[in-house]
């Protein structure tokens, strides 16, 4: 099925407003650090989980479960009994980026499905075809680095589906390569599933504005009129010879409506909204508009045209309330 | 435990380049690694000038290295991949897992390098499998965290830490240095010629945190283990990764082989000539920025 709308869970209640609002299927991850989103208070556990895949299951739509960090030699097992859980619970597919850990799967669990992670850093096919060719992986999430012609030669070269990022926060660096907000606060998605983690935020009221520091490092200063952004350490403004700017990324919002009918046309499998730290209700707005949008193009993709209605309504839900086709767009880079 | 010199991560001029491996030949390195890692549009050298000057380093008794390009996002970038894979005369670090997955093709051994993400001694297994004989850790892993790999790692494989010089943090498909003079990246006019060492980013108080390197982004500070050596012996660590700078880099080499063996003069002498402050908080499971001996101080 192309364009499936892939939806992200971080609680029962967005898994619910996902499939509600016409996703065809959510990502969810247990509450540890076997997932990049580990916060506080966000993901499932066992009992959760059962309650969320029945909820998706009894409506026809899939759960798919990320185990996207980096399984750590000492806590090896947690990751394995990550795996293990998946597989008892009936997950339609684990997403992982460590291939000691898809070997252990594949041994375990032949049954079970394997999604490669945008942390896995595949921007080739030959990655890509590695990990089909090693594990079975069934699809791989690109990151967000690739421009829409190199995205379709990776669809040419591999049997692999493919599925694309469409909307939500844009990490300007390939994931899984990224170690920013580990060489600032000695915590990185890869290592401990959080990026610039909320615990080493400090915000002050300071003379000269308002302050963001991430572990002590000044990462933006705001006037009395702008509008502050979650401290994500590469949407910071800092100095390089002299000029002060968004050195890295400004403060926004993928977002790739414009781009759904050449996504359809090459065969994207799957696009994938981020966000599983967002609330329910900013869920199921995204879920509405995208599952509006992805019926639209598969109805008359010829005459599609993204509606300034639902550019209107992602726009408010944008990070900065601004967006950019990213890297799928290449005058981005 | 010995010293390896690892890829040259920024753009220098052609001849700075060639003059820089000249000198090289000469210091007490084991190893040498060699190729275009970070940007496929640097171009001053190809292919062949890199395999000639490898041929130089191995007639000078080096082991030399060909390091594979982190990002590779298009069909010129495998092309140029397929052909350093071919040549078939030298070992290739592989820098990504589409390299693995040629490499392994080959039969010939290569080197797993720090950017494949091997946290576990399960996935440094399988690369084993596959034909690698040396690997690195991810910059950001801990003495302890490296031991527990160790403790489990596939018999015969030769570790290699990066142990001196700013670290690789970060790839984008965006490039920085162009964004920084408003050009785009395919238009970037090689900037990075301009900047030898990089560009540094500093926070908005003038606190050095980054150093901008085209579409990678590396630290400020200077990762530093040269007082680290008997934690490094006491793992059983093969070489030290010692990454190149603009200015005395054979300094750095004699610095370290000073160090190797038990100079003790030397660390000192290394720290009057690093480009930017002294951090070493991976090795020690904090946050990167950091240094042991500013807070032991």
């Amino acid at each position: 099925m192309p364009l499936d709308l892939v939806c992200p869970a971080g609680s029962l209640m967005s898994l619910k407003a996902a499939i509600d609002n016409g996703a065809d299927a959510v990502y969810m991850g247990f509450r540890d650090n076997t997932n990049a989103r580990a916060f506080p208070g966000l993901n499932f556990d066992e009992t959760q989980a059962a309650e969320g895949l029945r909820y998706a299951h009894d409506r026809g739509r899939r759960v798919l479960l990320a185990l996207n960090t980096y399984p750590q030699a000492d806590t090896w097992a947690r990751w394995t009994g990550a795996i293990d859980r998946a597989a008892k619970l009936g997950m339609d597919a684990v997403i992982l980026a460590d291939a000691g850990l898809m070997r252990y799967a594949v041994k375990q669990h032949p049954a079970l499905r394997l999604h490669l992670s945008v942390q896995g850093s595949a921007t080739s096919y030959e990655a890509v075809n590695f990990y089909r060719e090693h594990f079975g992986v069934q699809r791989a999430v690109l990151p967000r680095v690739l421009s829409l012609p190199q995205v379709e030669n990776v669809v040419k070269h591999t049997d692999v589906e493919i599925e694309l990022f469409g909307f939500g926060g844009l990490c300007v660096m390939v994931e899984g390569r990224c170690l920013l907000s580990s060489y600032c606060t000695g915590e990185s998605p890869n290592s401990a599933g959080v990026c610039s983690p909320p615990k080493a935020v400090r915000w002050t009221d300071t003379a000269v504005g308002l302050e963001s520091r991430l572990n002590g490092v000044l990462l933006d200063r705001y006037g009395k009129d702008e509008k502050a952004g979650y401290p994500t350490l590469c949407k910071g403004r800092f100095e390089v010879s002299g000029e002060t700017y968004y050195a890295l990324e400004e403060p926004t919002s993928l977002n790739t409506l414009d781009l759904l009918p050449e996504m359809l046309k090459m065969g994207i499998a799957a696009i994938k909204i981020e966000g599983r730290q967002r609330s329910p209700a900013y869920v199921a707005q995204v879920t509405k508009v995208w599952r509006a949008a992805i019926d639209a193009v598969k109805k008359n993709a010829e005459g599609f045209k993204p509606t300034p209605a639902w550019q209107a309504e992602l726009n408010k839900l944008s990070e900065g309330q601004s967006h950019t086709l990213g890297a799928y767009h290449r005058p981005w880079k | 435990m010995n010293l390896s010199l690892g890829p040259l991560l920024y753009y220098w001029s052609r001849e700075d380049t060639l003059a820089f491996y000249a000198e090289a030949a000469n210091w007490p390195v084991a190893r040498v690694y060699l190729g275009e890692s970070v940007c496929s549009r640097r171009h001053l050298l190809r292919l062949p000038d890199w395999l000639a000057l490898a041929e130089q380093l191995a007639a000078a008794g080096k082991d030399v290295v060909l390091s594979s390009q982190t990002l590779v996002e298009s069909e010129s970038d495998l092309k140029a991949l397929r052909r350093m894979i071919g040549d078939g005369r030298f070992m290739v670090e592989a820098n990504e897992w589409g390299a693995v997955r040629l490499l392994s093709g080959t039969g010939v051994p290569f080197v797993a390098g720090h950017t494949l993400n091997i946290y576990n001694p399960e996935t440094l297994d399988v690369l084993a499998g596959l034909g690698a004989q040396r690997w690195l850790p991810p910059v950001e892993m801990s003495r302890v965290a490296l031991m527990s790999i160790l403790a489990g790692a596939p018999a015969g494989m030769e570790t290699e830490v990066f142990a001196y010089g700013r670290l690789p943090l970060a790839y984008s498909a965006r490039c920085f240095t162009a964004r920084h003079y408003n050009l785009p990246k395919d238009d970037c006019q090689f900037r990075c010629l301009d900047h030898p060492d990089g560009m540094q980013l500093s926070t908005r108080e003038g606190e050095p945190f980054l150093t901008l390197n085209g579409i990678q982004t590396q630290s400020a500070g200077v990762y530093n283990l040269i007082g680290e050596l008997p934690s490094l012996r006491e793992l059983n660590i093969a070489s030290l990764r010692l990454s190149p700078q603009s200015r005395h880099m054979g300094r750095v080499v004699e610095a370290f082989r000073a160090a190797l063996a038990g100079e003790p003069a030397a660390a000192d002498a290394l720290v009057r000539i690093m480009p930017g402050p002294a951090v070493d908080g991976y090795w020690h499971g904090r946050a990167g920025l950091e240094n042991s001996l500013a807070q032991n101080a």
